[in-house]
Order: C-alpha cells, then structure tokens, then sequence
C-alpha cells in the first residue's frame, strides 16, 4: 500500500491563533502566490463567521471560501433559531464536519478562533483531514514550519491583550522573513467581551530580523550622510 | 493530464494528479495519525497505555491528543491511526451507549457488544474501499470477566492477553510476551507498560514523552492524567561510540 504521509501539504500562508486572558488574537500574512508570482501582495486570510467568531485561512481559496461561506449561512440561521450569539465550539465543529466528511475532495486547513459568553476565549484547530483540536494557541500554513520552535520558547499562558499582539505580529514577521510563499502585512483581529478590533501592520512597521536591513529612500541619500554605510559580507 | 487548483485567496497552481479529485470514492492516506496503543490484561482488570501525540507526516504537531477514550462503563477504547477518523468513532459510539442508556432496562453493552459492533463498522467501510484509518484496542471487565480485543481498519479482528498497534506489536508485545503474568497487581502491570512505553519512546520516531495510563475494574475506569518517564543515557558506549572508528555511527 502506497502511503503518502508526507502530510505537510499546506500552502503560501502564514496563520496563528492565540488565547490571552480576555480573549483570542488571530494573526495571518498577505501573501497569495501563483508559483513564482504574488498575486495578491495584501490579502485578507481572516474571514468572520459571525460577529464573535472568526477564521484564519490556509490551503486551497476556494475550498476555504466556500466552506466559510457555507458556515456563515448555517451560524447566521442557528443564530436566529437560539436567540442568542452562536458559541466558538459550534462554529468549529460545523467547519470540521464540513471538512471531514468531504476530505477526499478538500485541502483546508483552518484556525477557527472567537469569544462567547460561556467559555471566554478560545481557538480550536482544523487540519487537513477535519480532525478538531481545542488549543491554548495554535499555528497553521506553510510558514508555520519555522514557528514550532519559537512558540515552545515564547508561549505562556495567560498573557495581556499587548503580549498576545506581539507574540502573534513577531511570529508572523518571523515566518514571513524564511516562508518564500509567507510575506506583505500583518493582519491581525481581537476577539473579546467587547468586540472585535482589526489591525494591520505593513511592512516597514514590521521588526527587522538576521540578515535584513534598514530600509531607505535611496542610495543617494546614504551616500550624501556625512558617513557612507560600510559594506558588508 | 494536469489539474488546476486554486490556492489561498484566487491564485492558481498545478495539482499533483496523484492526489487529485478522486471524489468521495476512498480515502487514500491518513494526515494527523497517532502512534501505538498498548493494552493488556492484569489481575483486577485492564490496562490501556499511550502516548498523547498526533503527528502530521513527520512533525509532531500537536502534543496533547487524549487517544484513550471511555465507552460506556464497562470498557475502554485506544486509537491509533487517523484522529479525525477516532474523533467520528467516538461519535458513533457515544450514540450507540446513549440508546442503549435510553433503554434504562439495567442492561449495558459490554465491552465483547462494542467490539462487535466496531467490528462491522470497519468491515464494512473496508468493504466500500473507504477505511476508516485506524488500529483500535478495546479494553473492558463486565461482571468480572476480562476482555481486550483489537480490530483495524481492514476489519482485522481478535482478543487477546495483551495487545499492541503499530510500532507497538514489534517492540512491545515480545516484552509481553516474555513477561505478562495472569495475575499482575497493579504496580507491576504499570512498571511493564512503562517498560513498553519506553522502548516505544526511544525506538519510534512519531512518540513523545508524555504518556496517558487508564485502567478498568469491575468497580469502574480511571485514565489517569497525562505523564513524562525518565530515560536513561548513561551507557558508557554512548560516550564517545566513534572512539575507535571515525565515521561510524
């Protein structure tokens, strides 16, 4: 029997979900690639599902599309039939039989991440395959190689809202500085008692890793400042 | 013939027509699997031990997967293979122990009743080239008798006194067999498992070092919460093994 279990079959993306003590952060790059080419250097890999709860997206675009779309339809009607906001654990697992039941024709792998008034925050984890994992944080997408090591070290649990930002933008801006399928922006959304806050990190405002410079207008203004940048190897 | 296939957010790559839209004919590989299951029989009732990884391919990904489930009150069930596909047994059989509950006739299925009817479940799945993938050990005691059995996803079926998955068979069960007794206490049932789960730890690539152990008595089941092992390094050998032949390994 030939076993293909070379699984790590995900795409240019870079997705991570976290828990804080109020809520989640959900954090994704921007890159879209065809082959070689970026063909969408600023998308939206965080997609909402009901107004408290969301979803970081990786692998096939219209699989992902159209089972979000299919969720936000089936949440917006439950929603309706309770009387009251849908919870996280319902919209995970709508996403999950959608996925496993179809896993031969899918390739989705998703991060679904949201508040509700019974659980507080709380990310679970959709693979490849639609088995549903609740965890403390969770990372996805083909970037996600290069972060299994930084979230042993860094991860701790219950962080303030500033923390959980800067955990998930450092760890992306990470990914994105390795993954050649992984770049652009930051995108980053809150999900809390209060609401939902959206930010968006562009590339300048990103940390500068190993090996990466400053960035400047042009040469000519280096080399008009009184000291010329020394060169190096 | 290439296949085209959107990737993240509209843009278009080639698809390996290895894995293409096959439909919902068959499954054809497993991604999140998890490893071994060791379970065997001692003198109060049965043992079912395994480590809580879920591998995807060759990245332990995730770390803290339950693999040792209850069914029911009599018995115990391990998984090992496809998660996904151990998470929808798990629904099939909560489903099938509420309707028997529903029944309220003091009656209630046993573990040799749900062997059985996993048995089928799988069978007939293997029937329509759609496996459910997955090496399964159930493990229970009703009214004193003693029962573990093992049933996988080509519908393989059989009961034993001890009983391994995967790596397991290969590296556990000749411990088992060179040491299992009838009439194990507890303490020494688990210091044997240990001494399985080891082996397991150091010889297969896809274990970690975070163990679960659950027993099952007439009295009523235990998984206890999950556990590291020490492990030993100290062999003089592992010094310095490339001593006397530089190269070697």
């Amino acid at each position: 029997m030939d076993l293909d279990l070379s699984a790590p079959h995900s795409t240019g993306t870079t997705i991570i979900g976290v828990t804080y003590n109020g809520g989640v952060v959900l954090g994704a790059d921007s890159r879209t690639s065809t082959g070689m080419y970026v063909a969408n250097r600023a998308s939206d890999k965080i997609t909402e599902l009901t107004d408290n709860v969301y979803v970081c997206r990786s692998g096939s675009a219209a699989d992902t599309q159209v089972i979000s779309d299919y969720v936000r339809y089936f949440l917006h009607q439950h929603t309706i039939q309770l009387g009251q906001p849908a919870t996280v654990k319902v919209a995970a697992n709508l996403v999950r039989l959608l996925s496993y039941q179809n896993k031969n024709m899918l390739q989705a792998g998703v991060i679904v991440g949201g508040w509700d008034k019974y659980e507080g925050g709380q990310i679970y984890s959709v693979p490849l395959g639609g088995t549903i994992l609740r965890q403390p944080f969770s990372i996805g997408g083909s970037g996600s190689s290069y972060l299994y090591g930084f979230f042993d070290q860094a991860w701790k649990e219950d962080m303030t809202h500033e923390e959980a930002e800067q955990l998930v933008v450092k760890a992306a801006s990470l990914a994105m500085a390795r993954d050649g399928a992984s770049g652009g922006v930051v995108r980053t959304v809150t999900i809390n008692a209060e609401g939902v806050t959206r930010k968006f990190y562009g590339g300048d405002t990103l940390p500068l890793w190993h090996d990466e410079l400053e960035p400047t207008n042009s040469l000519l203004d280096l080399l008009s400042s009184s000291v010329p940048e020394p060169m190096s190897t | 013939m290439e296949l085209q296939r959107s990737m993240v957010d509209g843009s278009v790559c080639m698809k390996d027509s290895a894995k293409s839209e096959i439909s919902s004919e068959r499954t054809l590989y497993p991604y999140v699997t998890g490893t071994s299951i060791i379970g065997m029989k001692y003198k109060d009732g049965v043992i079912l031990a395994s480590d809580t990884a879920g591998s995807y391919g060759s990245t332990l990904r995730y770390k803290s997967v339950e693999r040792i489930k209850q069914v029911g009150d009599h018995t115990l069930i391990g998984a090992s293979g496809e998660i996904s596909d151990f998470q929808e047994i798990m629904r099939y059989l909560d489903e099938l122990i509420l309707y028997d509950k529903m029944w309220d006739d003091g009656n209630s299925l046993g573990p040799k009743e749900v062997h059985n009817y996993l048995n089928r479940i799988m069978y007939n799945r293997r029937n329509k080239f759609n496996p459910l993938w997955n090496s399964l050990v159930l493990g229970g005691v009703k009214k004193g008798q003693k029962y573990l059995g093992t049933v996988n996803m080509i519908g393989t079926h059989y009961e034993d006194d001890h009983l391994a998955t995967g790596f397991g068979n290969h590296l556990a069960r000749p411990i088992l067999r060179s040491e299992w007794r009838e009439d194990l206490t507890f303490e020494e049932a688990v210091k044997l498992i240990e001494k399985c789960l080891l082996v397991l730890l150091y010889r297969d690539r896809s274990s970690i070092n975070k163990f679960q152990i659950a027993k099952i008595t007439d009295e009523g089941t235990t998984i206890f919460p999950p556990y590291a092992l020490k492990t030993f390094w100290g062999f003089s050998h592992f010094q310095n093994p490339s001593k006397g032949a530089a190269g070697t390994w």
